[in-house]
C-alpha cells in the first residue's frame, strides 16, 4: 500500500545492485551455470558467487557482507579468481550472468586474503582476551582460519583513539574497528537512521557520527542493530554487570530481575544452541543460582500494558466517535518499543501526541516493584534493586530517562541484554542449557501467551485485538480466529495491516466502567490497524500518514525500532539474519500456544493489581502516575 | 599548474566545425555505432575500452533515461592534455557528445569538470551558449527532426577518485565519491541507476574527427591494436615539456627524441598509476598492447633520485586512495612506510620481497583501478633500480 513511497535515503553505493529472482520457468537464458572448484552448479542470472558457491558446499570467508545488508565489496577477503580475468573479484559482490570458472583458494587467492588479514591486523589495537568479542569475532575466526601467527605489518601497542562512552546504550572502539561499513549500511539502509557514515579519505578514513559528536549528542536511537552486525568489539553495548554483581554480592539489597520473552527464546544461542530453542524456565533455576532474589515475567506488564494502553485507546476511539470533544490523536502508536519511540522524538516529534502515554511493560515493572511489591512484602524500596533482562540496547537508555523515576526512585535500575545475562550466567559457571526448570515467582509470575508475543513483530497487536475482541464484541476470539491466533498480524512482512468490523458489542467488563458506560459507539465500526518493524518500515508508515495515504485511516499502529521486533533487538546474540530471527520468533509463538491463558485480559495477577492496589482501575489517576509517561520532541538538529 | 610550452600542432585545428554533426545523423543510429567500431578508438582515459562497443551496449540497453558523461576530471599527475583541449577545441568535445547522446538515444549530457579548471567554466559555458544558438543543442538538433540534446557542466572537488567512472557518478549523485562494484557496468546501471555512457574528453573529440574523416583514415594509423592518433601531456627533464600528438605505438626513444630528453634514465607513462620505464627499455611501444597511458609522460633525468620518486608517487595514492578497500586503503601506507625504510637503508631484503608481494596482492584485489594500479611505479622501481634503492645507508635520509 506504501509501497510508491521512496525511502530509500542511502547512497547508491550502498544501497548494491538488485537483481530480480528469475524462475527456472525454462526461459533460455534465465540460469547459467558455473564451475567452482572443477564442481558444476547451475544458478539463476545475478546469483553472486558467493551465494552459488554456498549452493555446493564451498565455504567462502566474508567479513564486510552480511545476509541483512547490500553488499558492500569493500573488505575484498572474499576474492576468488576467475578464469580469464586478470584481477580477483569480490565473491559477495559478483553477480554472474555469464558462465564462469571459479577457483576460490589458488595460491593467489590464498596469499590476496592473508595479506588483507595482516593489513587489517596492523591497524587494530586490541587483545583478544580484553575484548567482549573474544570467541565471537569474524575478525579473530578469520586469524585463526588463515594461521596468523606474527604481525606481518606491524600491529599497534596502543590504542589510537578514545573510546566513546557518552550513550547508555552503544558504545564505540574505533581502536578495533576494521572499517567494513556494516553499521554504516545498518544504521542508514536497513535502520534508515542515518548516525554513522565513513568520513575523510584514504588510511585518514574513519567511521564518524555527524561532526563525530559523541553518541549520546546525535540522533542515534539506540536501537543497537549496529551492535549485532558489527564483526569486531568496535561496537558493544554499554555493559552494567559489575553493577549488577555488586548488587548482588550487597546483602542489604533486595535484587528483582524481570525477564522479557524474546532473550528467554535467544539466549541458548549464547550457549551454543540452535535459534529456536527457550530455556524460559532454565534460566529461572540459573538467575537464582546466580544470585537474584526475585525472578519475575515482564509479561506480567506486558498484559498491563494490553488494560491501559487498551484503554486509553478505546478512549481516543470514544472521543472521535461518540463525545467528540477536543482533538483526537489518531492512530494511536505503541510505545513499548524505546528504540522507536527515541526515532518518533527525533524524526516525527510532531506525532508525539499520538504515541500512547503507556510505559513500556519494562518501566511498569519497575514502578510497579517499587511501590506495590514493596508494599506487599514491607520492604524499603531504596533497598530494592530492579534489573530487567531485554532484547534491547535501546531499554538501558529508556530507563535512564529522567523521567522515569515515579515510584520516587529510579524505576528499573539497571538494563541487562541478552548477551550480558549470558556472560554472568557463565561467570558463575552454570551450565544453562542443562538446568533444572523452575517458575517465576509470585506474585508476577503467572503470565499469559498474549505476553509472550510482544517479544515479535505484531505480538503487541495480536494481543490488543484478543483483549478488545472479547472485552467489546464480547464473543471468543476462538469464534473469529482459530486457536485464537491471528494469522495475518504474523511473519515478516516490513508493514502489516489488518482490517476487523465490530459486527456487534457486548457488555463493558466491570475493570472499564468508570471510563465507559456502553460500547455502542463502537458498533459497526471497522478497526484498521497496521503493524510496521524496523524503523526503515516506521518511516514507510510514518511518511504515509504524513501525505495523508491509506495508513492515516488506521486506529491503532505497533512500531518496533528493531527488524522482526525484540526477537531482532540490538542485545540479542551475534550474529543474526532472518533465519535466526524467525527461528527465535517461531519459538514465541510455540510458547504462547502452550500457556494455558492466552489472553491478557485473564491473568489473575493482573487482575489482584487492579483489584488491591490500582483500585480504580486502567488509566485512572493512579495508574497515570506510575504507569504512563511523557515524551521529549528532540528534532533533528543537534545543538553545537 | 603546468603551462605547456611546447604545443604540438593537432589535428583537432584542421577539423570543420559540425561537419562530424551532420555527417552522424545522417546515418542510422547502427552505422554510426558501426563506424566508431570499425575505426577501433579506444579510450583515452587510460583504461583503453573499445568506444564502439561501450556505445553499442548502451544503446542496447531498454531505459525511458539515459546519460552521455564527459569525464574531464583530468587528475592523473602529469596530464593535462584535457586542458588543452578543452580550451582550444570545446566545440568538438561538445559535437562528440553530442554524436553520443545521438548514438545511445540520450537527451542529457554531462560534462564532469575538474575542479581545479573552474576558470575554464565561463569559456565552456559560452561555448554552450553559442552552440545552442546556433540550434546545435536543445530541440531537433542541428534540424534533426525529434532529436533533442543539451549538455551540462557539473564540478568536481578535487578528489583524484573521482576520474574513475563509478566514483564519478557517485560524486554526480551528490553521494561520497568511491567507486561502485563492476558488473554493473555504467552502461548498463550509470547515473541515477540508468544506462550511461562516460567518455574522456580526447575520446569524444577523435569521435567528431572520425564522423569527419571516416573510420578508414583513422585506424590506418597507429599499430593494429591501437589504432588512430593520441595526444600526450609531457612533461619532467626533457627541453620540450608540453603537449603533443603521436600515433598510437610510437616507441619511448623516439618520444624522448621528440621532447628532448633523449638522455633520459627512465619515463613514468601514465601518471602515478602508469608504469617507470627504465632506458633498457626505451625499445618498448607506447600503445594499449605494451605500455598504456591516458596521456602522462614523465620524463625523469640522470639526476633524479628513483626512491624519491616512488615515495612522491605513494604520498600521492596514501592521500587520493577513497578508503573504501583494504588492500589500498591499508596497503598504501605499508609500501611507503617500506620506501621510507629503504631511504634509512633499514629495510631488509626479506621485507622488501614482503611488500613485492603486498604490491602484487593489491594489483589484483584492489576494488578498482587505483588500487590496482598504485603499487605499478614502487614494483617497477624497484625492480629496475633495486641497487639505487637498496643501496642507502643506515641513517642517511635524502
Ligand atoms: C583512479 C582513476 C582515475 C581516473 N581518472 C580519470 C580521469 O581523470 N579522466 C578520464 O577520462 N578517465 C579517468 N579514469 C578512467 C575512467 O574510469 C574511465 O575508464 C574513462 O573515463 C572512460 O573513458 P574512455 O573509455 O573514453 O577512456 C580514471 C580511472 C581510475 C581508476
Ligand atoms: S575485536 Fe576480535 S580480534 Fe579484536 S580484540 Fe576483539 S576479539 Fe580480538
Ligand atoms: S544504535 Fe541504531 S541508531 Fe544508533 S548508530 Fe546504531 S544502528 Fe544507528
Ligand atoms: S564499527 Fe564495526 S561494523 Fe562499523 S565499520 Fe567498524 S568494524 Fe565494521
Ligand atoms: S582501490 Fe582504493 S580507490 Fe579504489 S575502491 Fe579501493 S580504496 Fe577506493
Ligand atoms: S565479504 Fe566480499 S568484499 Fe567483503
Amino acid at each position: 500500500m506504501s509501497d510508491t513511497i521512496d525511502t530509500n535515503r542511502a547512497p547508491a553505493s550502498q544501497t548494491g545492485h538488485v537483481i530480480p529472482p528469475v524462475e527456472d520457468g525454462g526461459m533460455i537464458g534465465s540460469r547459467v551455470t558455473l564451475t567452482i572448484d572443477g564442481q558444476e552448479v547451475k544458478v539463476p542470472l545475478g546469483t553472486t558467487i558467493l551465494e552459488a558457491a554456498k549452493k555446493v558446499g564451498i565455504r567462502i570467508p566474508t567479513l564486510c557482507a552480511h545476509p541483512d545488508l547490500c553488499e558492500a565489496g569493500l573488505c575484498r577477503i572474499c576474492l576468488v579468481e576467475v578464469e580469464g580475468m586478470r584481477t580477483l573479484q569480490a565473491s559477495c559482490a559478483y553477480p554472474v550472468h555469464s558462465p564462469l570458472k571459479i577457483h576460490t583458494h589458488t595460491r593467489k587467492v590464498r596469499q590476496a586474503r592473508r595479506h588483507i588479514i595482516d593489513l587489517m591486523l596492523s591497524k587494530h589495537y586490541g587483545e583478544c582476551y580484553a575484548c567482549g568479542r573474544n570467541n565471537n569475532c569474524e575478525l579473530q575466526a578469520l586469524a585463526k582460519e588463515y594461521g596468523v601467527d606474527f604481525f606481518r605489518f606491524g600491529h599497534p601497542d596502543k590504542p589510537l583513539f578514545a573510546k566513546d562512552e557518552s550513550s547508555h546504550s552503544v558504545i564505540r572502539d574505533m581502536n578495533k574497528c576494521v572499517l567494513c561499513r556494516r553499521c554504516v549500511r545498518t544504521c542508514i539502509d536497513l535502520q534508515e537512521v542515518g548516525v554513522l557514515e565513513a568520513i575523510g579519505r584514504g588510511d585518514q578514513t574513519r567511521i564518524e557520527t555527524f561532526m563525530d559528536k559523541p553518541l549520546a549528542d546525535v540522533v542515534c536511537i539506540n536501537c543497537g542493530q549496529c551492535i549485532n552486525r558489527c564483526p569486531t568489539g568496535a561496537l558493544r553495548a554499554n555493559d552494567p554487570t559489575d553493577e549488577v554483581w555488586a548488587a548482588i554480592d550487597d546483602p542489604k539489597k533486595h535484587v528483582v530481575i524481570q525477564t522479557a520473552p524474546a532473550p528467554r527464546a535467544a539466549i541458548g544461542e549464547c550457549f551454543g544452541l540452535e535459534p529456536g530453542n527457550p530455556l524460559t524456565f532454565e534460566l529461572n533455576t540459573a538467575m537464582r543460582l546466580c544470585g537474584f532474589d526475585k525472578v519475575f515475567d515482564t509479561n506480567f506488564t506486558a498484559d498491563l500494558t494490553i488494560f491501559e494502553e487498551g484503554a486509553e485507546l478505546l478512549m481516543r476511539l470514544q472521543d472521535a466517535l461518540k463525545t467528540k470533544k477536543g482533538p483526537v490523536f489518531l492512530p494511536q502508536f505503541t510505545s513499548c518499543s524505546p528504540g522507536w519511540v527515541k526515532y518518533l522524538e527525533h524524526f516525527y516529534p510532531e506525532y508525539i501526541p499520538n504515541l500512547s502515554s503507556a510505559k513500556s511493560p519494562q518501566q511498569m515493572f519497575g514502578a510497579v516493584i517499587k511501590t506495590y511489591y514493596a508494599q506487599l512484602n514491607g520492604l524499603d524500596p531504596k533497598d530494592i534493586v530492579t534489573v530487567a533482562l531485554m532484547p534491547c540496547s535501546a531499554k538501558k537508555f529508556e530507563c535512564n530517562r529522567p523521567e522515569m523515576v515515579d515510584s520516587g526512585f529510579k524505576d528499573v535500575d539497571y538494563g541487562l541484554t541478552t548477551r550480558e545475562l549470558a556472560k554472568m550466567i557463565q561467570e558463575a559457571g552454570i551450565d544453562l542449557p542443562n538446568m533444572a526448570k523452575s517458575d517465576f515467582d509470585s506474585p508476577f509470575g503467572s503470565a499469559t501467551g498474549s505476553g509472550v508475543i510482544f517479544g515479535t513483530t505484531g505480538g503487541v497487536m495480536e494481543a490488543a485485538l484478543r483483549t478488545v475482541i472479547e472485552l467489546v464484541v464480547g464473543i471468543k476470539v476462538e469464534n473469529l480466529f482459530d486457536h485464537a491466533d491471528i494469522i495475518p498480524l504474523r511473519g515478516m512482512d516490513g508493514v502489516k495491516y489488518v482490517e476487523l468490523t465490530i459486527p456487534s458489542v457486548g457488555e463493558v467488563p466491570a475493570i472499564l466502567k468508570p471510563l465507559f458506560e456502553s460500547w455502542d459507539f463502537l458498533k459497526g465500526v471497522t478497526v484498521k490497524v497496521a503493524v510496521a518493524h524496523g524503523t526503515a518500515n516506521a518511516h514507510k508508515v510514518m511518511e504515509d500518514l504524513k501525505n495523508g495515504g491509506p495508513l492515516s485511516q488506521c486506529h491503532f499502529i505497533e512500531f518496533m525500532g528493531c527488524p522482526g521486533g525484540c526477537i531482532g533487538g540490538g542485545g540479542q546474540p551475534i550474529p543474526t539474519s532472518q533465519a535466526i530471527r524467525e527461528a527465535r520468533s517461531k519459538a514465541i509463538y510455540a510458547e504462547d500456544s502452550a500457556y494455558p491463558i492466552r489472553k491478557s485480559h485473564e491473568n489473575p495477577a493482573v487482575l489482584e493489581l487492579y483489584g488491591k492496589f490500582l483500585t480504580e482501575g486502567p488509566c485512572s489517576h493512579k495508574s497515570h502516575k506510575l504507569l504512563h509517561t511523557h515524551y521529549t520532541p528532540r528534532g533533528k538538529y543537534i545543538a553545537e | 599548474m603546468i603551462t605547456p610550452n611546447h604545443k604540438a600542432p593537432l589535428t583537432f585545428a584542421t577539423i570543420e566545425p559540425d561537419v562530424g554533426l551532420r555527417a552522424a545523423m545522417a546515418k542510422p543510429r547502427a552505422d554510426l555505432i558501426a563506424e566508431i567500431t570499425a575505426s577501433q578508438l579506444k579510450g583515452r582515459g587510460g583504461a583503453g575500452f573499445p568506444t564502439g562497443v561501450k556505445w553499442n551496449l548502451a544503446a542496447a540497453a531498454q531505459a525511458d533515461v539515459k546519460y552521455v558523461i564527459c569525464n574531464a576530471d583530468e587528475g592523473e599527475p602529469g596530464t593535462f592534455k584535457d586542458r588543452v583541449i578543452l580550451t582550444d577545441h570545446a566545440d568538438l568535445v561538445f559535437e562528440g557528445m553530442t554524436i553520443g547522446g545521438y548514438a545511445v538515444g540520450s537527451k542529457t549530457g554531462i560534462l564532469y569538470l575538474r575542479g581545479e579548471y573552474t576558470y575554464l567554466r565561463p569559456h565552456l559555458d559560452a561555448v554552450l551558449a553559442a552552440r545552442r544558438k546556433k540550434g546545435l543543442l536543445g530541440v531537433n538538433v542541428a534540424g534533426k527532426q525529434g532529436f533533442e540534446f543539451d549538455i551540462e557542466i557539473r564540478m568536481g572537488s578535487g578528489a583524484y577518485i573521482c576520474g574513475e567512472e563509478t566514483a564519478l557518478i557517485e560524486s554526480l549523485e551528490g553521494c561520497r565519491g568511491e567507486p561502485r562494484n563492476r558488473p554493473p557496468f555504467p552502461v548498463d546501471t550509470g547515473l541515477n541507476g540508468k544506462p550511461s555512457i562516460v567518455n574522456n574528453v580526447e575520446t569524444f573529440a577523435w569521435a567528431t574527427c572520425i564522423l569527419v574523416k571516416g573510420s578508414a583514415w583513422f585506424k590506418a594509423i597507429g599499430t593494429q591494436r591501437s589504432t588512430g592518433l593520441k595526444i600526450f601531456s609531457v612533461s619532467g627533464d626533457c627541453k620540450l615539456p608540453g603537449i603533443y600528438e603521436f600515433p598510437m605505438g610510437i616507441t619511448v626513444n623516439k618520444m624522448l627524441e621528440a621532447v628532448g630528453g633523449a638522455d633520459a634514465k627512465a619515463v613514468q607513462i601514465g601518471g602515478a598509476s602508469g608504469h617507470c620505464v627504465p632506458a633498457s627499455e626505451f625499445g618498448r611501444a607506447i600503445a594499449f598492447e605494451d605500455v598504456s597511458t591516458g596521456g602522462s609522460i614523465i620524463v625523469f633525468g640522470h639526476q633524479r633520485d628513483m626512491l624519491a620518486v616512488a615515495k612522491n608517487f605513494l604520498e600521492f595514492f596514501v592521500e587520493e586512495s577513497c578508503g573504501q578497500c583494504t588492500p589500498c586503503r591499508d596497503g598504501n601506507p605499508k609500501l611507503l612506510e617500506g620506501v621510507e625504510m629503504l631511504e634509512h637503508g633499514r629495510c631488509s631484503m626479506r621485507y622488501l620481497n614482503e611488500l613485492s608481494s603486498l604490491g602484487e596482492t593489491m594489483q589484483v584485489a584492489s576494488k578498482c583501478g587505483l588500487g590496482q594500479s598504485a603499487p605499478n611505479a614502487f614494483l617497477s622501481i624497484i625492480k629496475h633500480f633495486k641497487d639505487e634503492v637498496m643501496g642507502r645507508t643506515q641513517g642517511a635520509a635524502h
